[in-house]
């Protein structure tokens, strides 16, 4: 088990012909996912890397069985191929594409809702179940198969954290990067539902970032329906109010979002949060000891 | 993005929503200009790009030419939070029964446009927001129906026991969404929304920020975008593909990604130090990219030692070593600068540094460390 993706996701890339398309489906595919198809309108009869591309994801989903995709296409097109892939009935879209409007991504997100696709991203680096499956731009060899679930707002703040996970010999069931920007598919209550949920999972990193009130919402989430440790780390402690560091989400406004009100209420649910990255897998075992105890 | 009151009241107007005339003046002469056919009382405004002008002194009544000159003098060349004044708009003064607010702002949470409207309008509505919620009421606007007519009147309704002045607020609402997306806003305020005499409803001041991901698709607001200096320094490095944020400190840092750049400026902080700036490089080993940050990031002559936080991911850590070589050839600065690899080929990108001398860590609690102790030399 795992969450989202295993060894039997079938993925169609969407912009495979385009520069990133290209390079990540090699990628993907050498990882060992299961890459059954691109998609670029005006190509289709063609291959990539072995891959077969067609003209539309509803044609590739027909004729390949892919239940999965992901999108590399420039950010004015990204909502319309989120919104092509949900029409042709995939289960899961990542969308790896930078600098997505926001109105766009608040007229998808009703209509994924009514075709039931699960979104992850946009502005994220994808996700992993290691030895399985790779969907995204995440680096495969830092990952290590094990029982910690692991999701993240940003990315090399996630490989920075999986990799000292993986000297400490704690492996990973599924780490997700769920993106920066303000309005995205997934979050972080779904996800620790089905980190509750899966059998294969042992504890859970939440690493957070300024902005929004999303981890206070997890921290009451936890306190009611978590049982598995929890630890959690949240980047931007030192930001201004009002800037808009990298990501569009973490920017504090109005007094809230703040990195202490988020402390504050980890601490209230009992979930510790690291002063540094480094003190997450001493944190992680310390909890985890506790809870088997 | 942000633009000025007086852009936005013009916005206002074009949609069809009540609000006071108003003449844009940059000099005192055209203030004599402007008020020579004027014989009511006028609101002087600074039009600047931040908050907190009418606690600053920027906004004054005038009874006749005489006062909105000498309101004039005073306002136009004034420091407000750090931006001169450079315009000024002479609006005519409306009678005011009541001040409302009514705001529009996307909402992560709902994942929806949400209207907020509240009868405790005015410069205090922070204030309001914090200590009573419950005098704001919100509304989550389906993107797909837009705002349905019986919602904004039900909204209004709770403003307004007056149904003529409900709907004539409902419009309001309506007309502001409209223009919300029309513009790819993320935030569009009137406040206040006046009630006059006549029970007519005013927008007295508007404040529109706007999606900066959605500006090419917005050529008339980039047409009227202002930048401030600091602003011009981050655009630059936005087209080098560098995201750059000057701050305060003294410790100057170069990072690739995000969250990796606000955890190292935390690291910084925690022990002892103070970050000068945030800089995301992306992820790339471009010798270039390393060149074009090195430059933004020591135009800040506060900056006393650099940190240079890289994790290779898909991107080795040799390759960005040879990138950084290739750098410092070029920029050769007499600034300590101390050097932290880590993932991918980090082993190999280490050694490649250390053969230039310089100092060279592994871990990011030591660069910060290292980077502290430098400063201090």
């Amino acid at each position: 088990m795992s969450i989202l993706v295993n060894k039997d996701t079938k993925l169609v890339v969407q912009g495979i012909t385009g520069r990133d398309g290209q390079f990540h489906a090699g990628r993907m595919k050498a990882y060992g996912t299961q890459v059954v198809a691109g998609t670029s309108p005006g190509k289709g009869g063609t291959t990539v890397d072995g891959i077969p591309v067609f003209d539309t994801v509803e044609e590739a989903v027909k004729a390949t069985g892919a239940n999965a995709s992901i999108i590399f296409v420039p950010a004015p097109f990204a909502a319309d191929a989120i919104l092509e892939a949900s029409y042709a009935g995939v289960d899961l879209v990542i969308a790896i594409s930078e600098g997505v409007p926001i109105l766009d991504m608040i007229r998808v997100t009703p209509i994924l809702k009514q075709n039931g696709t699960k979104l992850i991203g946009p502005n994220c680096p994808g996700l992993i179940t290691p030895d399985e499956a790779l969907l995204g731009i995440l680096p495969g060899m830092i990952f290590k198969k094990g029982n910690i679930g692991l999701m993240s707002r940003s990315g090399t703040l996630t490989y920075e954290v999986v990799n000292m996970l993986t000297e400490n010999d704690m492996g990973q069931s599924t780490v997700v990067g769920i993106g920066g920007d303000p309005v995205a598919g997934l979050y972080y209550i779904e996800l620790l539902e089905m980190y509750q949920n899966d059998p294969e999972t042992e504890a859970i990193v939440l690493i957070g970032e300024i902005g929004g009130d999303a981890e206070e919402q997890a921290a009451e989430y936890i306190a009611k329906y978590v049982t598995k440790p929890v630890v959690s780390f949240i980047a931007g402690q030192t930001a201004p109010p009002g800037k808009r560091m990298g990501h569009a989400g973490a920017i504090i406004s109005s007094g809230s979002g703040t990195a202490e009100e988020k402390i504050k209420a980890f601490a209230r649910s009992g979930v510790p949060v690291a002063k540094e990255p480094s003190e997450i897998p001493g944190l992680l075992k310390k909890k985890m000891a506790t809870a088997t105890a | 993005m942000k633009i000025h009151e007086y852009q936005a009241r013009d916005i206002f107007n074009k949609y069809g929503i009540p609000v006071p005339n108003h003449v844009l003046c940059h000099t005192v002469k055209e203030v004599e200009e402007a008020m020579a056919n004027i014989d009511h009382l006028v609101v002087v405004k600074a039009q600047v790009l931040v908050g907190g002008r009418g606690k600053a002194g920027g906004v004054k009544l005038a009874k006749n030419k005489e006062e909105a000159v000498k309101a004039a003098e005073q306002i136009l060349g004034m420091d407000i939070k750090g931006c001169t004044v450079e315009k000024i708009i002479i609006a005519d003064a409306a009678d005011i029964e009541k001040e409302y607010y009514v705001g529009l702002i996307n909402d992560r949470n709902s994942k929806s446009v949400t209207l907020m409207v509240s009868a405790e309008g005015g410069v205090e509505i922070e204030e309001v927001a914090k200590n009573n919620p419950e005098l704001i009421h919100k509304f989550n606007i389906n993107p797909q129906t837009g705002l349905l007519d019986f919602q904004a009147r039900n909204v209004a309704m709770k403003l307004f026991k007056d149904v003529k002045l409900a709907r004539k607020a409902a419009d309001i609402f309506q007309k502001l969404y409209q223009i919300f997306l029309d513009t790819d806003s993320t935030l569009a305020e009137i406040n206040p929304m006046v009630l006059t005499p006549d029970n007519d409803l005013l927008a007295i001041d508007g404040k529109m920020n706007f999606d900066d991901n959605a500006l090419y698709r917005q050529p008339e607001l980039l047409a009227i975008r202002e930048v401030d200096e600091d602003e011009q320094k981050e655009i630059d490095a936005k087209e080098k593909g560098l995201s750059y944020i000057k701050l305060d400190g003294n410790i100057g840092c170069m990072v690739n990604g995000a969250g990796l750049a606000m955890a190292t400026m935390d690291m910084i902080k925690l022990y002892g130090g103070n970050p000068a700036n945030f800089l995301d490089i992306g992820g790339s080993s471009n010798p270039q990219k390393v060149v074009d940050a090195m430059n933004i990031l020591l135009s800040d002559k506060n900056v006393e030692a650099v940190m240079i936080n890289i994790f290779g991911g898909i991107t080795r850590c040799d390759d960005v070593a040879r990138g950084l070589i290739t750098a410092l050839d070029v920029i050769k600065t007499d600034i300590p600068i101390v050097v932290r690899l880590s993932g991918t080929n980090a082993a190999e990108g280490l050694a490649l540094i250390k053969q230039t001398g310089l100092p060279t860590v592994s871990t990011m609690s030591e660069a910060a460390q290292k980077a502290i102790e430098l400063s201090k030399r």
